[in-house]
């Protein structure tokens, strides 16, 4: 076993234990959400996948944008690292997609009477999924190493300049969609308990956006490692 | 040879042998047809009047087709690595991109040219001079949407399932653009004051210019070995 591969054996390990941390976390969410925190009045139980659904959003979007700036970076710099790392990025970026996509409906259908409305953030987040599953779709279909980067981060450059236009499209039609109720410009309007709880979750999220990467980079890092020893 | 020189040299090879085969125009017209008809026949006449859903067909129609027209912009290269050939003339990498661009936005607005009147008649639309402004619109959604089309087909064709690839990379793209020309043309069909387009033309300029600019940028990328 190669040096580079045995090194990215270790980035794997860190990356488990980063993510079982986070998985921990996670855990004390959920306690803490359904045991600490008030029932809300209007939407009862419903209301409890705000602890989930929107940290889920930031993690994706971070992912994507990470994604992004690491492939930009990739074409100046020509350093394969970058192109793995962005390829984690946004491989993570799209899992926290698809739970966001998935916890959306289960909330919307209770409150909102449908699983899903053609809303401005609703359209949004399957459009930049759709955007990603293709930057997959592309990477998957490119054999050469090097061909295969170049490509894939001319996709996500032209990704984060479709982001702002997708914005100004959905959001030209109204929308239905709760409003912040956290990041805003006056006092966030929350009860002690979920405002706490509701940062908890961001913070375990973050620590699991950490963790998934650094464990889908090493996996990354030692395919590299292992195409390097089969060509040489 | 300067850019534009190059760039007007190779549209005119583009569309040159396009116009003696004529096969890609045959088939995305006759692929445009088949969708007009299909929404036609795919419709409860008793429930849902032509007039309600023309905007929606005539959008899906024009998507589509462009998409049929699209890949085939690369796919003509790959034969007899026609593409190396190119890139070893010494012309300028974006005189190659304005080249194939323009040959594409002309080959796609062919393809709009022939559909839009099927769809007149099939649709009975009324034949006033809003549909000008409706073409207008097109040229207007095309225009960014041809650029974008033309980075990733020069990327598709080297990989394999090209014509499989590139629409679903170019479908999200074409999202902003195909929506906002939609909701211009069911305004423009229903009357509506010119107020109401403002945004959506606005976006679509906004979004032209900022494509063309940065397809342009990185075609190199994509050609380059």
């Amino acid at each position: 076993m190669t040096d580079a591969v045995q090194q990215a054996n270790r980035t794997i390990r860190v990356g488990l234990a980063i993510s079982l941390l986070a998985v921990i976390g996670l855990a004390a969410v959920y306690l803490m959400a359904w045991e600490y925190t008030p029932a809300e009045r209007f939407q009862g139980l419903a209301q409890k996948i705000f602890y989930i659904h929107p940290p889920a959003a930031y993690a994706s979007e971070m992912g994507f944008v990470v994604a992004g700036i690491a492939s930009l970076l990739y074409l100046f710099l020509k350093d394969f690292r970058l192109d793995t790392f962005a390829e984690a990025s946004a491989e993570v970026g799209l899992a926290f997609a698809l739970m966001l996509l998935t916890t959306g409906p289960m909330w919307a259908k209770p409150i909102w009477g449908a699983w899903w409305t053609w809303d401005a953030r609703l359209t949004f987040s399957l459009i930049e999924f759709l955007l990603f599953a293709g930057y997959f779709a592309l990477r998957s279909a490119v054999r050469d190493p090097a061909e295969r980067a170049r490509y894939a981060a001319v996709v996500a450059i032209m990704g984060m300049l479709l982001v702002p236009f997708i914005h100004l499209t959905v959001y030209l039609f109204n929308t239905t969609h709760p409003q912040p109720v956290v990041v805003k410009t006056d006092k966030p309007s929350l009860p002690g308990e979920m405002l706490r709880t509701f940062l908890t979750s961001f913070v375990v999220f973050t620590v699991m956006y950490i963790g998934f990467v650094t464990a889908r980079y090493g996996i990354g890092a030692r395919r590299v490692a292992l195409e390097m020893t089969d060509a040489g | 040879m300067s850019t534009l020189r190059a760039a007007m040299a190779i549209a005119a090879k583009d569309l040159r042998i396009e116009w003696r085969h004529k096969t890609a125009l045959l088939t995305a017209t006759m692929f445009a047809i088949l969708v007009l008809l299909i929404f036609v026949f795919a419709r409860d006449p008793a429930s849902v009047p032509l007039a309600a859903v023309a905007p929606s067909v005539l959008w899906v129609t024009l998507a589509l087709s462009a998409l049929v027209a699209l890949n085939r912009a690369f796919l003509l290269e790959r034969e007899h690595s026609a593409l190396e050939g190119i890139l070893l003339a010494p012309v300028p990498r974006n005189a190659l991109f304005w080249g194939k661009w323009s040959a594409n936005l002309a080959f796609v607005l062919t393809v709009q040219a022939v559909a839009f009147p099927i769809w007149i008649l099939f649709f009975n639309v009324t034949p006033t001079p809003v549909l000008f402004a409706v073409a207008a619109v097109a040229l207007l959604a095309a225009i960014g949407f041809t650029a974008v089309g033309t980075l990733f087909s020069a990327m598709a064709v080297r990989t394999r399932f090209a014509e499989l690839l590139l629409p679903v990379l170019l479908l999200p793209f074409m999202i902003p653009p195909v929506f906002a020309a939609s909701e211009a043309t069911v305004r423009l069909l229903a009357g509506r004051p010119m107020g109401e387009l403002w945004g959506w033309l606005r976006l679509m300029a906004l979004y032209d210019l900022a494509f063309l600019v940065l397809a342009n940028l990185l075609f190199p990328v994509v050609v380059d070995e």
